[in-house]
């Protein structure tokens, strides 16, 4: 039950290598960082894994879930959730609706599917805020509902894209401390890209400088 | 009651054969929609089509589509073209309203379904005698091709509180333009009606012995036509806009009348004027001028094309249009005012009662005032006058 | 590479397999048609070609060459004059962005035929303005002068201007906001540049190469115009156009063959208006130039701003003065020279529902339809590039949307209702498919933005939560993006109804809409029943516009970050 990444290379739409045959292996439970200079192509690894690249880039290697080859699949059946450095909300959605859009489909009946959604708003500690619009929670507030909604559709990886960078210092701890917790509860493997040593510290998991 | 009635009238007076293949045409027409393609440009004749339409969809379950023309030509090209890409059948359009130059053509060509007009039932009230009005178009013989529906004579309208009425004849109209700089025009010649003014002056002016009924050719055309270019340079300069342009038809010369910017306006419907004022289109001080010497006349023809898709349908439509009620409702100037097309001496007690028992009101011509009728030119003079004017006259 | 991939090849291949089947090889053998029927070959007609003699029956013509000239003047004037307001317009308001638009949107959605018939009660010579002048000028008749229909085409130049002027600021508005504006005003200004400087040495050389399509629809429409010049234009002769469409539905079939000569004419003549309009651009872009490198700081220009200020607010009043004549006339019973308001009111007009009840239905439905499939279309299509990875509007596919705007209307129409002649489409299938030809390009157009605009990320946020591309588009792209699609929808549905020359041409006189309706009633004699389409037909696509603007803000009442979407 692993995350791994098989001689992966990208090349930009330019030509340009950006990865070259990167080898890694994300163990359950754990979280790997991602650290390195803007512009060496962190991001686009994520996209890669994600299945989220966008067209021009090309792809070399393998990226296998839990034993299973994912390369070619398309983003949305891979079973890989994403947070990004912006929480994205659908702006359409209440609070609410945002994680019942994330809820797997497997879960059935309204009560149930209603349940699960009171008990991620309890963990993101937002309990009552269900009927708001995101555009009015704080930034704290849309980052735990983002990382709820992506655990709701039950990932069985997560793609972490500098998640803490755009918080106010002073709740970044906290966040982090909610996110890492949750991650290692749940049991699947995560990358984590990241500028910041302290992220890097909290993941607690291996760190792999590319350059 | 009254459809029943004359169901029955008509029972007794056709042979047994005709009403047999007459009720095999209504039997046809059942459910059958009529698209109708006839001028759209005056709302009461629009709304006369569409109450004829109402009794149709009552009496024979035919439903009328009046299909407003701006232009009768649209619909014959249509024919042409439909015919053309080899449509033999189910085309678009299932009666015209027609006219002489229109009738000319389709006919020339085959375009038209028939000699249907004796077999419909209502003919009999028509005087089909050889050279009675509804047996010539234009000139152009009928044989059965089309089928008579209302009156038409040309006639002036003025405006009796801002000019004087117009001369007796057509010479006198120069010093009577010249008096009224700018207020005098007539449609432009490309139109129909623009066409006939320009008829009504070479009839009065054309040499004598000039024989209009004939084909022109360029010799004819230049002799018969020479007075009527001397005449008209001297008029021109004294119309509206300095005669540099001119109203595209009588509807839009009948709104520049109504908005006071010229006095004169003209028409092929002696009742226009009247009921123009009734509707509140014309000032009530508009009347209805003739020349001493008659005006040109002629009878609305409706037809079907060779290639309808409800030939049957359509024929119950023209029989319709020549019900004695139908042409006394049309001949009421409350509804459309136009003349009748019927003989007053085949009509019965009642029919005859029903047209005497008609309202009059002062703008509308007494049959008496409309003077002698001038019968239509041969087709191509119009074709060739319109030609010419636009040559001699388009910048 | 692996199946999802062909998938989405897929719809790809759909989108751009329907736009070519539906409007690309429509528009190129309709031409392709009018080049063989314009060159004598029509075997339909049993004539067989090449051969000159259209183009020598065309150009006999009465007054054929003053017509040409007509069309060319009339159409260039009003695409400068439209030009030089609108840059001169937002120059000025360029502050005022969301007013302007506010107050620009009405006139947008009013149809050209609508606006035309109220403009020409008003400037006419017994019309409003005159009966205003008339006590002061004692004037007792009507002065016999010729303020519509002149020989000159003003009256139409100035209803085109009416009309192109806002489409033209709106294209201008948005295209202002792709460059950095501000900025480049703030460092040129405090180079000692005048605000009217910056605008022309800088800001209009930028933006005239962002909107050159915009300019080269308006110049089309504005060359080859029908149905404005009927009803503004000079009657004798007409312009190209009206001469060309007359000849079109001339009762001798034959005319078919000049007509079609006519419809090449008419694109050549686009094609002259165009090079010239290019000519002239880069003429002045360089004499622009050379005066810029003299360094002129012209801070007085800055007062000449005033000027395109007060053409736009008299352009308004005419324009609301057409729309208030519209609706007077509509409940008028006579209203005559020289009074200002109608002598008797009466609703007879609407209340004789016959009179207008059927043309306005007929026109409903086809413009629902139309905007309905034109919008199916264009969804698929932008949602057929996003999955290509190749957004927007790229490539040959750019060239094959605006090709219906950027050619003459009437060179394409009489080409394909030759081609429609054989073929056995009823008349309102083939009138619907005719208006989605002109919907669908400016749906795209309208829409391409917003969709390329909308954040990746929500869309691979939905893909990591396991959503597919249909849940994507469905419950993602289609609710965020709900403001957008319905002004789309609304402007669509305005095209639709303003659409005369494919209803006419392509229904062959069998389908009545409120356009081709007023039209006819305008040269009729009852100005009423004509007041009563035209205040429809400018009425309904602006109640559409309401509902577009309401409908999304109501739905996204409580949704802060979809408020302030562009209306």
């Amino acid at each position: 039950m692993s995350l791994d990444l098989v001689g992966l290379g990208i090349r930009h739409p330019d030509g340009n290598a950006l990865i070259d045959d990167l080898n890694l292996s994300v163990a359950p439970g754990t979280v790997t960082t991602l650290t390195g200079p803007s512009g060496v192509g962190k991001s686009t690894l994520l996209n890669a894994v994600g299945g989220h690249l966008e067209a021009g880039f090309r792809l070399r290697g393998r990226v296998v879930l839990n034993g299973r080859d994912i390369t070619d699949l398309p983003a949305e059946r891979r079973d890989i959730g994403v947070m990004f450095q912006q929480a994205v909300m659908f702006p359409h959605l209440s609070v609410a609706d945002n994680l019942a859009f994330g809820l797997s489909p497997k879960l059935r009946g309204r009560g149930a599917r209603k349940a699960a959604v009171a008990k991620a708003l309890d963990l993101a500690g937002l309990a009552g805020l269900g009927d708001r619009d995101p555009a009015t929670l704080s930034g704290g507030q849309r980052a735990r509902v983002a990382l709820m909604r992506t655990m709701l559709a039950r990932p069985r990886a997560v793609l972490l894209d500098e998640p803490f960078s755009a918080l106010d210092p002073e709740r970044r701890h906290e966040i982090r401390e909610f996110v890492m917790a949750t991650i290692r509860r749940s049991g699947i493997p995560a990358l984590l890209v990241t500028h910041d040593r302290q992220d890097a510290d909290a993941a607690g998991g291996p760190v792999i400088a590319l350059t | 009651m009254k459809p029943l009635l004359s169901a029955l009238a008509l029972g007794l007076s056709l042979t047994p054969a005709l009403a047999e293949d007459w009720q095999q045409v209504l039997d046809q027409a059942r459910g059958q929609t009529v698209y109708f393609h006839a001028w759209g440009g005056d709302q009461r004749t629009n709304d006369f089509i569409a109450s004829v339409g109402d009794r149709l969809q009552d009496d024979h379950d035919v439903t009328l589509r009046h299909v407003r023309l701006a232009d009768t030509a649209d619909a014959v090209a249509r024919v042409l073209a439909e015919r053309a890409a080899g449509r033999d059948s189910g085309g678009s359009v299932d009666l015209i309203w027609l006219n002489g130059p229109n009738f000319l053509a389709m006919k020339e060509q085959d375009l038209l379904h028939g000699p249907f007009v004796a077999d419909l039932p209502n003919a009999r009230y028509l005087d089909l005698t050889e050279g009675s009005a509804n047996t010539a178009d234009f000139t152009v013989p009928v044989e059965g091709l089309e089928s008579p529906w209302r009156l038409a004579r040309f006639v002036f309208t003025y405006d009796s509180a801002r000019i004087a009425a117009p001369p007796a004849d057509m010479a006198g109209m120069v010093d009577w333009a010249a008096a009224n700089p700018g207020r005098v025009t007539h449609p432009d010649p490309a139109n129909f009606m623009g066409t006939t003014f320009l008829k009504q002056a070479l009839i009065e002016l054309a040499p004598a012995g000039t024989d209009l009924s004939l084909p022109p050719d360029d010799d004819s055309f230049a002799a018969a036509t020479a007075p009527l270019w001397e005449w008209y340079d001297a008029l021109r300069p004294h119309l509206w806009r300095d005669g540099l342009s001119f109203p595209e038809n009588e509807s839009i010369q009948q709104q520049l009348l109504n908005d006071g910017e010229v006095d004169l306006g003209m028409s092929f419907d002696p009742a226009s004027a009247a009921a123009a004022i009734a509707d509140g289109l014309l000032p009530d001080t508009v009347r209805v001028h003739v020349p001493a010497a008659g005006s040109i006349g002629n009878v609305s023809f409706v037809a079907i094309p060779a290639n309808a898709s409800n030939i049957a349908g359509a024929k119950v439509l023209a029989n319709a249009l020549l019900d004695p009620e139908t042409q006394a409702r049309m001949q009421n100037i409350d509804n459309l005012g136009a003349f009748s097309v019927l003989d007053p001496a085949r009509l019965d007690d009642a029919a005859t009662a029903a047209f005497a028992a008609l309202p009059t009101v002062p703008a509308l011509p007494s049959l008496q005032d409309l003077g002698p009728v001038l019968a239509e030119p041969h087709p191509g003079w119009a074709t060739r006058l319109t030609d010419a004017w636009q040559r001699r006259y388009t910048r | 590479m692996a199946a999802p991939l062909h998938k989405v090849r897929s719809l790809r291949g759909l989108g751009g397999t329907l736009v070519a089947l539906l409007i690309l090889l429509p528009v190129l053998f309709g031409l392709g048609h009018s080049v063989m029927a314009g060159f004598g070959h029509l075997p339909v007609l049993g004539v067989k070609g090449p051969s000159l003699s259209p183009w020598q029956t065309l150009l006999a013509q009465p007054g054929l060459w003053r017509s040409v000239i007509l069309s060319l003047w009339t159409g260039m004037a009003a695409t400068v004059l439209s030009l030089i307001l609108a840059f001169g317009a937002i120059a000025a308001l360029q502050g005022h962005a969301p007013r302007l638009r506010r107050v620009l949107a009405p006139l947008l959605a009013v149809p050209h035929a609508a606006l035309a018939i109220g403009l020409a009660f008003v400037i006419a010579p017994s019309g409003w303005i005159a009966r205003l002048l008339a006590p002061a000028l004692d004037w007792s008749r009507p002065p016999d002068v010729a303020t519509l229909g002149d020989p000159w085409g003003l009256a139409l130049i100035l209803g085109l201007i009416l009309k192109e002027t806002p489409f033209l600021i709106a294209i201008l508005l948005a295209a202002s906001s792709q460059i950095p504006l501000r900025a480049q005003m703030a460092a040129a200004r405090a180079l000692g540049y005048g605000r009217a400087a910056v605008w022309l040495w800088l800001l209009v050389p930028q933006l005239v190469r962002l909107i050159r399509l915009p300019v080269l629809v308006v110049l089309a429409f504005s060359v080859s115009v029908v149905d404005m010049a009927l009803i503004l234009g000079p009657s004798n002769p007409p312009t190209l156009s009206v001469t060309v469409s007359r000849l079109f539905t001339d009762p001798d079939l034959h005319a078919m063959l000049p007509a079609s000569a006519g419809a090449l004419m008419q694109l050549g003549l686009t094609a002259l208006a165009a090079a010239i309009l290019w000519a002239a651009m880069r003429l002045a872009g360089w004499c622009g130039r050379a005066i810029l490198r003299r360094g002129a700081r012209w801070q007085g220009l800055d007062r000449a701003l005033a000027a395109p200020v007060a053409m736009l607010a008299l352009l308004l009043v005419l324009a609301g003065l057409a729309a208030v004549t519209l609706a007077v006339w509509s409940i008028a019973f006579s209203w005559r020279w020289p009074d200002l308001w109608p002598d008797r009111l009466s609703l007879a007009t609407w209340q004789r529902q016959s009179a207008w009840l059927p043309a306005a239905q007929t026109a409903l439905w086809i413009a629902l339809a139309a905007t309905a499939i034109a919008m199916l279309l264009a969804v698929l299509w932008l949602e057929g590039s996003d999955r290509a990875d190749r957004p927007g509007l790229q490539g040959w596919m750019r060239a094959a949307v605006a090709l219906p705007l950027v050619l003459p209307q009437l060179s394409i129409l009489i080409g394909l209702s030759g081609l429609l002649l054989r073929a056995d489409l009823s008349p309102m299938a083939a009138v619907i498919w005719g208006h989605v030809l002109f919907v669908f390009p400016y749906l795209v157009i309208a829409l391409a933005g917003a969709w390329a605009a909308l954040d990746p990320q929500l869309t691979r946020t939905a893909a990591s939560l396991g959503v597919g591309p249909w849940g994507r588009l469905w419950r993602v792209k289609l609710p965020v993006l709900i403001a957008p699609l319905s002004l789309a929808a609304a402007l669509g549905f305005a095209v639709s109804i303003a659409q005369y020359l494919p209803t006419l041409f392509l229904g062959g006189g069998r389908v009545a809409t409120l356009t081709t309706e007023a039209v006819a009633l305008s040269s009729g004699s009852d100005r009423r029943v004509a007041a009563v389409h035209a205040t429809l037909q400018a009425g309904l696509p602006w109640l559409i516009y309401l509902a577009a603007l309401i409908l999304p803000a109501f739905l996204h009442r409580d949704r802060r970050a979809l408020k302030g979407e562009p209306g």
